[in-house]
């Protein structure tokens, strides 16, 4: 599929590969609570704004919903794994709060 | 159909078997572990020549013996290797060995150690691969296409942004230059777990993605369940990856199998080490997914290129294979750029797309078969790490 450049100079600072996922990936490094993101959904370059709950390093995943135990985490369209406590909108997802289904 | 890479022309060296080469090694290569020494000492009276010191080759038997010959017997057939100086312990494995690498055509010497010892050995395989280096220095780089290439991929300290920017960059290339006749492969079985489902319907056909599924399912009952902690007994993801931000192999796999793009479909399955028999087009090995024994099986395989997305910064080389890095991670391009050949951290700010990270990767693809050393050549990267499936006798 032919990718178009966004027009904004502004610098994303979380992608989200598929419009159906619900984590996203921090992109700069020394994200901070409170910072209001530029979101980019990589598959058709669309954007939206979402506040950082958490400081989150660069390649961390962040909740683009508020996540229950339970929940499917979904990345790539796909499963990933299973939401093993609570986690709220813009806050930190990673093995504290995620684990695969398979073991 | 013609496109913009149909024509590209490289400078590599045709070998007496038609392959082409990128490198022109003369190396000293030991059966064993306990022939290291000898070739060792060969390749420092000699210049030019590179020992390639192993751990193994004694003892061995059945599969794990079938490894062992294919992936020496594959490092020496390499198109990237001018000539190879043989030196075993003993003359019948050495002898098996050398007649393999010599169904290539290139020049090949045997020395076996016993009744002789080191000196003497040394002394013959010395005269031999100067020789051999006085050959290969004559030898001249030609125009070459570059879809004749080999190239293969594995991606290693993967994070969170080898799915969004490395491994892409990979599939893109791939979507590029298999429609215009390169081989291609990839593998790190153990890594497909979470997307084995996407992997099998990537096969070119239903036996091809049966036959793949079958492996993949074997090594999951033989060597997971078999000798499984709590999960992939805390390795998968790795403690790197973990701190790249992966959170699970699901995670992982589906970042992984970025790197054979969005078109292209593999046409077989391959064993470790194992050459292609199929034509050009792209496979699967089966391989482990640790980075030094993966390169060193592909290399093998006949690749003369490898392309090895990283996201926390993988260091790995090979001693006869170029391996070209390309990470996303503007953290690793920061801390870790003299590892680097690619960057490709442009995706991650939005300012490239995976087309053009492609074009880049396949340039820099272009550059390093003509000649242009990558970091890890440069840094002195040769891990050469042999794949052992059990226990010796």
């Amino acid at each position: 599929m032919p990718q178009t450049k966004p027009v904004p100079n502004e610098i994303p600072q979380l992608l989200v590969h598929e419009a159906a996922d619900n984590v996203g990936v921090v992109v700069v490094e020394g994200l901070t609570a409170g910072t209001d993101m530029l979101c980019c959904i990589t598959h058709d370059n669309s954007t939206f704004r979402l506040t950082a709950k958490d400081d989150v390093p660069i390649g961390h995943k962040i909740a683009l919903a508020d996540l229950r135990t339970g929940d499917t985490a979904v990345k790539y369209g796909e499963d990933i794994g299973k939401i093993i406590a609570d986690v709220g909108q813009g806050k930190h997802v990673h093995t504290h709060n995620c684990k695969t289904k398979r073991w | 159909m013609a496109s913009k890479y149909s024509n590209i022309t490289v400078q590599g060296y045709r070998r007496e078997n038609g392959r082409v080469g990128v490198r022109n090694h003369v190396i000293i290569l030991p059966v064993d572990d306990i022939s290291n020494a000898a070739c060792e000492a060969v390749a420092n009276n000699v210049k030019g020549t590179m020992a390639i010191p192993h751990a193994y080759g004694r003892l061995q038997f059945g599969e794990d013996l079938d490894v062992h010959f294919r992936t020496i017997i594959g490092t020496g057939a390499n198109p990237n290797v001018a000539a190879v100086v043989v030196i075993g312990i003993e003359p019948g494995w050495t002898k098996k060995i050398a007649d393999g690498i010599r169904l290539t055509g290139k020049p090949v010497a045997e020395f076996s150690i016993e009744q002789k010892g080191d000196f003497e050995t040394i002394r013959a395989a010395s005269w031999a691969a100067k020789d051999f280096v006085h050959h290969a220095t004559e030898l001249q780089r030609e125009e070459c296409s570059m879809n004749e290439l080999w190239i293969s991929t594995k991606c290693g300290e993967s994070d969170t942004t080898t799915g969004l920017g490395s491994c892409p960059t990979v599939g893109n290339m791939y979507d590029k230059l298999l429609p215009e006749g390169i081989t291609g492969f990839f593998g790190e079985t153990s890594e497909i777990t979470g997307a084995e489902h996407i992997c099998k319907e990537r096969a070119v056909d239903a036996e091809v993605g049966e036959r793949w599924y079958k492996m993949w399912k074997a090594y999951q009952d033989d060597v997971i369940f078999a000798h499984q902690t709590d999960d992939l007994s805390d390795s998968q993801p790795t403690k790197g990856n973990i701190e790249g931000g992966l959170t699970t192999i699901e995670e992982k796999a589906l970042g992984n199998l970025e790197k054979i793009g969005r078109t292209s479909r593999y046409i077989d399955i391959l064993e470790p080490a194992e050459a292609p028999g199929k034509g050009a087009g792209l496979y699967f090995m089966d391989s482990s997914s640790a980075a030094a024994e993966c390169v060193t099986l592909m290399a093998a395989g006949g690749a003369v290129i490898h392309t090895f997305p990283t996201g926390q910064g993988n260091v790995v080389g090979n001693p006869i294979v170029p391996v070209i890095k390309i990470t996303a991670n503007p953290r690793t391009v920061r801390t870790m750029a003299e590892h680097v050949d690619v960057d490709v951290s442009g995706i991650l700010r939005r300012d490239q797309t995976i087309d053009e990270a492609g074009d880049a990767l396949i340039e820099m693809i272009r550059r390093t078969a003509n000649g242009r050393n990558t970091a890890a050549e440069a840094l002195g990267h040769r891990e050469f790490s042999m794949t052992k499936l059990y226990r010796s006798a």
